[in-house]
């Protein structure tokens, strides 16, 4: 790992000397741009308050929780934090590394909500205990699961049966309660198969009434052991797997992932190849705060809404279709650039685009934004703080909705973001109306975005040349030697990414879609860690819930945009 | 042959046929009509596989919905399962025996004497029509409650509390027509309308709307489609209901929106009658048969029936009490002394 990046710092705080002295076992300025700090567990909860704390360092987004499985060191495992501070833009990442005897470390729930469960995820994977965590059991997989899958020497390949009964029913639900009226309440189950959750999730909630008092979500459904199976994966062979994280924005996903590669190679993608991700990703992003839009007012009932976003997200899986073959999952970017050039056709479709979406989101506009009954059923319902959005590490529109105006194309723009003019919409409610206003803002600015793209797109390669990373073309191929040898090389070799960690995070549609990677210098990653936005937020669901009715617990879900496939991997 | 058998038994046996049937029909096709409307609503084609442009769409989901198979859920109460498609069904059908589609007719000279196209004529039509369409409220309860389903039980009581909340601004809006009518017999409130050359939309626009607005949640329909909600209760009171059983749920709820529509149009849009039958040179207008009047103006409402569910996001439960109780109500009262006061003053 070497220290880099002269510019910025010199902005940055000293965080040795702001940490409490002695508790920080070494620290360096990581490649991409973060504070590595490695900590001895028992000065670990001291480090995180500071960081928190100490206006200087002033990390309040706790961003992911995972842990590193590395066999032959001395203290097995590693439990990596990383660490944010939105005000003054500079990210830490904490590693503590513990022995395989004695895998615990302190929970940071009580600092950063936002550990609750990413920490369970490090428990379910790894078998890595947090002291004092509230509810400390496995969340991605069943509770009868043996072992812990992302261990290097868990065989995928066992099997066994399960013979433990696990009804996955919360211990709260199981108790009878009266209130003095002799009434009881009840226990209603919402998913894994109901219509509103447009996807496999449970929720379990107890009523009085029809009003939520407390509430559980039971996540895992969809899990398909997405960073499992990367550890077994060439670097470029991961990107059909990132599609399947937000489906309904795969094109962001993967070139999230893309970008990830390339800052650990130090390559970068040729102008062409970084226009049209912006001009494919800000279309998906449009698609998907289109479908979580459309899903979360017919949950409401208005379900026309759901068509007029349909519709253009038809024509965008059209063009999508044109340029990478798939629809749903594109898996057209690749490191170094994307998988081939766009069609001929591409900017007068594009542009066609730009005339053909408004109109829809505007129709949606007139007909339900100032709707009585539409805001009746969302101002004022599922209100999060500015404070509580934070402490529960979210991101995106959700985060924005509660009058944070934190963006990564903002704040840390990447693949040339900074050279588009675009707002960055914030509401200061909070509430689902909010969330809806400020997906409905960021699609006319992510058209606004592709307008600036598409009208100086770049000619050139859409994959950089540097033959250690992509394929040298067909013809060359055909006819030289040289080229031959790269391709020979590649193909049986992969990428060779230097060895270290890196996390990359780029604005996903649903907020801060961060990969962390590490590499062994082989051809396929060591360790991936997706840190899925959605995550983060629906660990706040059953808390917003309380005191909600049924019809609002839908309201709130849709708004949120919850997508199974990223929530789970 | 005998004049009373012929009189009391065979032509009203003929006209129970031919109302059964033609309303089958109509309600068959009123989901067709539904699908397709808010298909173009919706930017999209709706049905347009089965038959010349879908139409044959009706009778496909007939005979799917005949041969499924008929669950009964294993908590169930078998006996009132079964009862409650029947009790909602039943009375939805029952209250065309009063709904005059038109006056007494030689049907073009084909018939030897006048008949009237409606079943009977009773001097307490309206009242039978309200208690009749309450009992459909038992079946969803019923249903609801038998399915052993929290979401059809919560369904089930959303709907019971709707149901009885908004039939009483609905009856104070019917008292409405009630006092410029001065009668209960419904083919006598068209017959007010044609003497006093008004449809009572005019004076009583604020009993129609209220009435209007009553009909639809009585009818559970978009925006006041809680009993059902999709979203939430999966598919509320019948969400455990299959094949007929549900489809009878189904067609008692297209059977209410013309039982709504029709008594709309009997109290408020003149029933049978033309267009502004006091302007005489609009008589021209007399050459449509007065039955198709009537199915036009049934055909309007059912359209913004539609429209409503084309637009509308739904109401949450305590809202849409908080509308009847509070608004529907105290208006509906209001509107039962401003037209009494209107009545006592013209009427002397």
């Amino acid at each position: 790992m070497t220290a880099s990046s002269t510019k910025s710092s010199t902005q940055l705080p000293d965080a040795e000397a702001l940490l409490p002295a002695d508790a920080v076992i070494s620290s360096a300025r990581a490649a991409d741009g973060h504070t590595e700090l490695t900590v001895d567990r028992s000065r670990l909860l001291e480090v995180l308050r500071t960081l928190k704390e100490r206006p200087e360092l002033d990390c309040d987004l706790l961003l992911d929780i995972c842990g590193v499985d590395y066999p032959r060191r001395d203290q097995r495992f590693e439990v990596v934090y990383h660490i944010a501070s939105l005000a003054r833009d500079h990210r830490f990442r904490v590693k503590v590394p513990i022995s395989e005897d004695d895998a615990t470390v302190p929970s940071a729930y009580g600092i950063w909500k936002a550990a609750d469960w990413f920490e369970r995820e490090a428990y379910d994977l790894f078998g890595i205990t947090f002291e004092g965590h509230p509810n400390l059991k496995r969340i991605l997989t069943h509770g009868g699961f043996h072992g812990h899958a992302l261990r290097k020497d868990y065989d995928p390949g066992q099997r066994w049966l399960l013979t433990e009964e696990d009804s996955m029913v919360p211990a709260w639900a199981t108790e009878e309660l009266t209130d003095e009226d002799h009434l009881e309440s009840q226990v209603l189950n919402l998913g894994p198969s109901h219509p509103a959750t447009h996807g496999t999730l449970r929720v379990v909630v107890r009523l009085e009434g029809e009003t939520i008092s407390k509430a559980e979500c039971e996540i895992g459904y969809l899990h398909r052991c997405f960073e499992k199976m990367s550890e077994t994966h060439g670097w470029n062979q991961v990107i059909p797997y990132t599609d399947r994280l937000n489906y309904c924005s795969s094109m962001i996903n993967g070139v999230g992932y893309a970008l990830a590669v390339e800052k650990m190679l130090g390559v970068e993608a040729p102008p062409r190849a970084q226009a049209v991700r912006v001009i494919l990703s800000e279309l998906s992003r449009i698609m998907d705060h289109a479908v979580c839009l459309g899903a979360n007012l017919v949950d409401l009932g208005a379900l026309t809404n759901f068509w007029y976003f349909f519709q253009p997200r038809e024509e965008i899986y059209g063009l999508l279709e044109a340029c990478a073959g798939g629809r749903l999952t594109v898996s057209y970017a690749r490191v170094g650039g994307l998988a081939h050039d766009v069609p001929a056709d591409f900017e007068e479709r594009v542009r066609y685009l730009l005339d053909y979406i408004p109109k829809f989101v505007n129709d949606v506009e007139k007909l339900i934004t100032t709707n009585k009954i539409f805001r009746d059923r969302t101002e004022g319902i599922g209100v999060v703080s500015p404070e509580d959005a934070v402490a529960w590490g979210w991101t995106g529109p959700c985060l924005r909705a509660s009058g944070v105006p934190y963006d990564v194309r903002k704040a840390h723009p990447y693949m040339g973001y900074e050279q588009y003019d675009f707002d960055v919409p914030v509401a200061s409610t909070g509430d689902t109306y909010a969330r809806y206003l400020v997906r409905m803002e960021e699609m006319r600015q992510s058209l606004r975005i592709i307008r600036q793209a598409i009208d100086d797109l770049p000619e050139g390669p859409v994959i950089t040349d540097d033959h250690h990373v992509a394929l040298p073309p067909k013809e060359k191929v055909y006819t030289e030697m040289e080229a031959l040898i790269w391709h020979f090389k590649l193909i049986y070799e992969g990428i060779h990414v230097p060895k270290g960690d890196a996390y990359s995070f780029t604005e996903g549609a649903n907020g801060e879609l961060g990969y962390y990677i590490v590499s062994d210098g082989s051809g396929h990653p060591y360790r991936l860690k997706v840190r899925p936005p959605c995550f983060a937020i629906f660990q706040a669901f059953p808390h917003i819930l309380e005191g909600h009715m049924v019809p609002d617990a839908i309201a709130i879900l849709g708004s949120l945009n919850i997508i199974a496939g990223e929530l789970d991997r | 042959m005998d004049q009373p058998l012929y009189q009391f038994i065979v032509i009203p046996l003929v006209k129970i046929v031919v109302i059964l049937g033609v309303l089958s029909l109509i309600v068959a096709y009123l989901t067709f009509f539904e699908r397709k409307v808010l298909a173009y609503i919706q930017v999209r084609l709706g049905p347009n596989r089965v038959g010349p442009r879908g139409w044959l769409q009706p009778v496909a989901d007939a005979l799917k919905l005949l041969v499924k198979e008929d669950l009964v859920p294993g908590g169930a109460q078998k006996f009132v399962f079964m009862l409650a498609p029947a009790l909602i069904i039943v009375p939805a059908f029952l209250v065309f025996a009063v709904i005059p589609f038109g006056p007494a007719t030689r049907l073009f000279g084909l018939l030897p004497e006048a008949i009237p196209p409606y079943l009977t004529d009773v001097n307490i039509a309206l009242l039978f029509v309200l208690g009749i369409s309450s009992i459909g409220v038992y079946g969803i309860i019923l249903g609801g409650w038998a399915s052993n389903n929290k979401f059809s039980l919560m369904g089930a009581l959303r709907s019971g509390a709707q149901m009885i909340s908004y039939e009483v601004p609905m009856g104070f809006a019917i008292i409405s027509v009630l006092l410029m009518a001065g009668s209960l017999s419904l083919v006598k409130i068209v017959e007010a309308q044609q003497s006093s050359h008004l449809w009572f939309i005019f004076p009583g626009l604020l009993g129609f709307g209220i009435y209007f607005i009553c009909g639809v949640a009585e009818t559970n329909r978009n925006p006041f489609d809680l009993p059902e909600a999709e979203s939430e209760l999966v598919a509320g009171f019948h969400t455990e209901y299959s094949g007929m059983k549900f489809a009878f749920f189904f067609l008692a709820e297209y059977t209410n929106m013309l039982v709504v529509s029709s008594l709309a149009t009997v109290l408020f849009l003149g029933g049978w009658l033309r267009p502004f039958p006091n302007v005489a040179w609009l008589g021209f207008l007399g050459i449509v048969p007065p039955f198709v009047w009537f199915a036009l103006k049934v055909a309007g409402f059912i359209f913004v029936y539609l429209w409503f569910r084309g637009t509308f996001p739904r109401y949450r439960f305590d809202q849409l009490m908080h509308v009847g109780w509070k608004w529907l109500l105290p208006l509906s009262l209001a509107n039962v002394l401003l037209v009494g006061l209107i009545v006592l003053l013209v009427k002397g």
